[in-house]
């Protein structure tokens, strides 16, 4: 199976009051469809830059990134927006929600964004968030709604466009214990319906659901291990 | 590239999103749009009030009937400063002048002379007009240069005026109050304790810009120059071609027998003003003109200033909704897309301002019609202009903001608190 992101000699400098800053320096990282991958490392390792250069919000000052055969390297601001609309679905520590908007319009909002008609548009987004068990919440804004199920408007909305991978930045950082583990659980049945599953996270319990852990530490892949200890939500 | 029906979803959606953002934050909205009104009001206001008076004017000052000139010693209308001591040097236009000048003058069907003064004291046994009329004198052709008729009775006779009779024309207020259930045929009142026949009375004209025209009385003017006249009096004489086409070379011959009357040299300018309808309406249009340009700066400045505003409430209205933004691009919005977004609101913010003036300005504008008492006009064109112009506003002053939230970095806007 060829590689569905392929990250080649990435580095990431930047030039913060005339020092440079090597945030990544030389990262090396195939992934596979279907994998769950956690990506490990302590604050400061340069594990968010890499998340926002998965994420296809950054791009390498030098190096290759081939997502599913686009040059992601190579593409302007635009390219880049398009991308991310089409093949990454986000989950952010903080949900990231529009506060001011309802659970059904935050899911739809990426599909506005690829000219999806009204219709069909309303259907997808009632569709998602019913899969994340919110079929009775679509009319409430975010702040009617508690922590646990703000993440799952958040992962009902990555999931709305059929994207190819779906990145979590500490999904569960801002939750209670109980609400992270129904997340989890949430995650893990996407990942075992096919979906492809990147977890960027600190707590070791977290980054076990992952099949593969990677390690960042100083800029570099410090491991890239298959996880043994693989832990699976009752 | 952008299809048109992507085009439309887009702008759709953006109108959505505007509209979803005007209302989360109406009072600033409000603030806002108020700049935009008023200087869209200020415009729209004067040139409804302009155009309703135009349009009044162009009819009512018709009061000469057609192909009809004016001679007076000064002009008949005069707007803003203009050098009164030109004129005050000038010799009066008296009775004489005008009985050689009707005499002279081949080409003019019709030669008449009229004068009037506010008179108070008016009475017919023991009723009194309690307020001024004006007592006219004129010849037997008076009534027709002030485009009226006789309704009762009889007019002005050469006897009359050859002989100075103490004769009288009641105008239709006149008769209010002093014959409310008489007939004023045949009946004597008195002016300023002198004793006059009714033999008339006058068809009514009714009001312009608010002032009766029926408020009168007309006598013979040759009466009126032994009762009401003093050194000061000049007369003012109207002409009347036969038509069109003769109108500037009647025009021609009288202004030169006056000249020679008058004993004007050659050289020198004439010492008498010649008004025609046409001249009327250049000296108000001058006056209109300035009106226009002024209410037109006040408009450019009253824009300009809530154009800035509009820049200002769109720079916080970005700044306020930077982590929106960061959200909307991590979620695939192109810059495309935000841009759209607050240039519409933007657009719509100063469009709606722009509506709100036009009425308010429409309405104010006719408030002066019902005041003078005049039908009103609504200025589309105008209207159309300030929208536009509001339109080019949000664009403009909409631009260099949505410039900036579009080119807004997703991952710092993304991190921002």
């Amino acid at each position: 199976m060829p590689d569905l992101i392929s990250l080649t000699n990435i580095k990431r400098y930047y030039d913060v009051g005339g020092e440079i800053v090597r945030a990544l320096d030389g990262v090396d990282v195939k992934i596979k469809q279907n994998e769950y991958i956690s990506i490990m490392g302590p604050s400061g390792s340069g594990k968010s830059t890499l998340m926002n250069m998965i994420g296809c919000l950054d791009t390498p000052t030098e190096g290759n990134y081939e997502f599913g055969g686009e040059l992601v390297h190579e593409m302007d601001d635009d390219q880049l927006a398009s991308i991310r609309n089409r093949k990454i679905g986000f989950v952010f520590q903080t949900f990231n929600l529009l506060p001011k908007a309802t659970a059904l319009r935050n899911v739809e909002v990426p599909l506005i964004y690829s000219n999806i008609p009204k219709e069909v548009r309303l259907e997808m987004a009632n569709k998602a968030l019913v899969s994340v068990g919110l079929g009775d919440r679509v009319d409430h804004k975010p702040n009617e709604l508690s922590g646990g199920q703000r993440q799952r408007v958040a992962i009902a909305r990555a999931l709305v466009n059929n994207p190819s991978i779906i990145l979590a930045d500490e999904p569960t950082g801002n939750l209670d214990s109980k609400s992270g583990i129904e997340i989890m659980k949430i995650l893990d049945e996407l990942h075992s319906k096919g979906n492809t599953i990147i977890l960027v996270t600190h707590e070791e319990d977290i980054a076990n659901h992952a099949n593969r852990i990677i390690t960042i530490f100083d800029g570099r892949v410090k491991d890239d291990l298959i996880n043994n200890n693989k832990m699976e939500v009752a | 590239m952008i299809r048109g029906s992507q085009l439309r979803s887009m702008l759709r959606e953006s109108m959505r999103m505007t509209v979803e953002a005007i209302v989360q934050n109406k009072l600033r909205a409000i603030l806002t749009l108020l700049g935009i009104s008023i200087g869209v009001f200020s415009v729209i206001g004067v040139m409804t009030a302009i155009r309703t008076l135009e349009t009044s004017i162009e009819s009512g000052l018709n009061v000469f009937g057609t192909n009809t000139f004016l001679i007076n010693k000064t002009p008949a209308i005069q707007f803003g400063p203009g050098s009164r001591s030109k004129y005050r040097n000038r010799k009066n236009i008296d009775y004489r002048q005008y009985e050689l000048l009707k005499e002279r003058a081949k080409l003019p069907i019709l030669v008449s002379v009229v004068d009037s003064e506010q008179e108070r004291s008016i009475r017919y046994k023991d009723k009194l007009v309690n307020k001024t009329v004006e007592i006219s004198g004129g010849d037997e052709n008076a009534l027709r240069t002030l485009n009226t008729f006789v309704e009762d009775g009889r007019n002005l006779t050469q006897d009359d005026i050859q002989f100075s009779r103490n004769v009288c024309l009641l105008g239709g207020d006149v008769i209010d109050k002093l014959f409310p259930f008489e007939d004023p045929l045949g009946k004597v009142i008195q002016i300023k304790g002198l004793n006059y026949t009714v033999v008339g009375t006058i068809e009514r004209k009714g009001e312009l810009f608010g002032g009766s025209q029926d408020n009168f009385i007309l006598i013979p003017i040759t009466n009126y120059l032994q009762k009401f006249s003093d050194n000061r009096t000049s007369l003012g004489i109207t002409v009347e071609a036969p038509s069109v086409e003769d109108y500037d070379k009647t025009q021609d011959e009288v202004i030169g027998i006056m000249r020679t009357i008058r004993k004007v040299p050659p050289e020198k300018e004439n010492d008498f003003e010649v008004t025609s309808n046409t001249e009327l309406l250049e000296t108000f249009g001058a006056f209109t003109g300035g009106v226009k340009i002024f209410a037109f700066s006040v408009s450019v400045i009253a824009l300009l200033v809530a154009g800035i505003g509009i820049m200002n409430i769109m720079l916080v209205s970005v700044t306020e909704r930077i982590k929106e933004i960061g959200i909307r691009k991590a979620i695939g919005a192109t810059r495309g897309h935000i841009l759209t977004q607050f240039l519409t609101e933007a657009v719509f913010l100063s469009q709606f301002g722009g509506i709100v003036g036009v009425i308010l300005g429409i309405a104010a504008g006719n408030l002066v019609a019902v005041v003078l008492n005049v039908s009103a006009v609504i200025p589309f064109d105008w209207a159309f202009y300030g929208l536009l112009v509001c339109s080019l506003i949000g664009i403009g002053f909409g631009s260099y903001p949505a410039w900036r939230a579009a080119n807004l970095d997703p991952i710092e806007s993304l991190r921002f608190e």
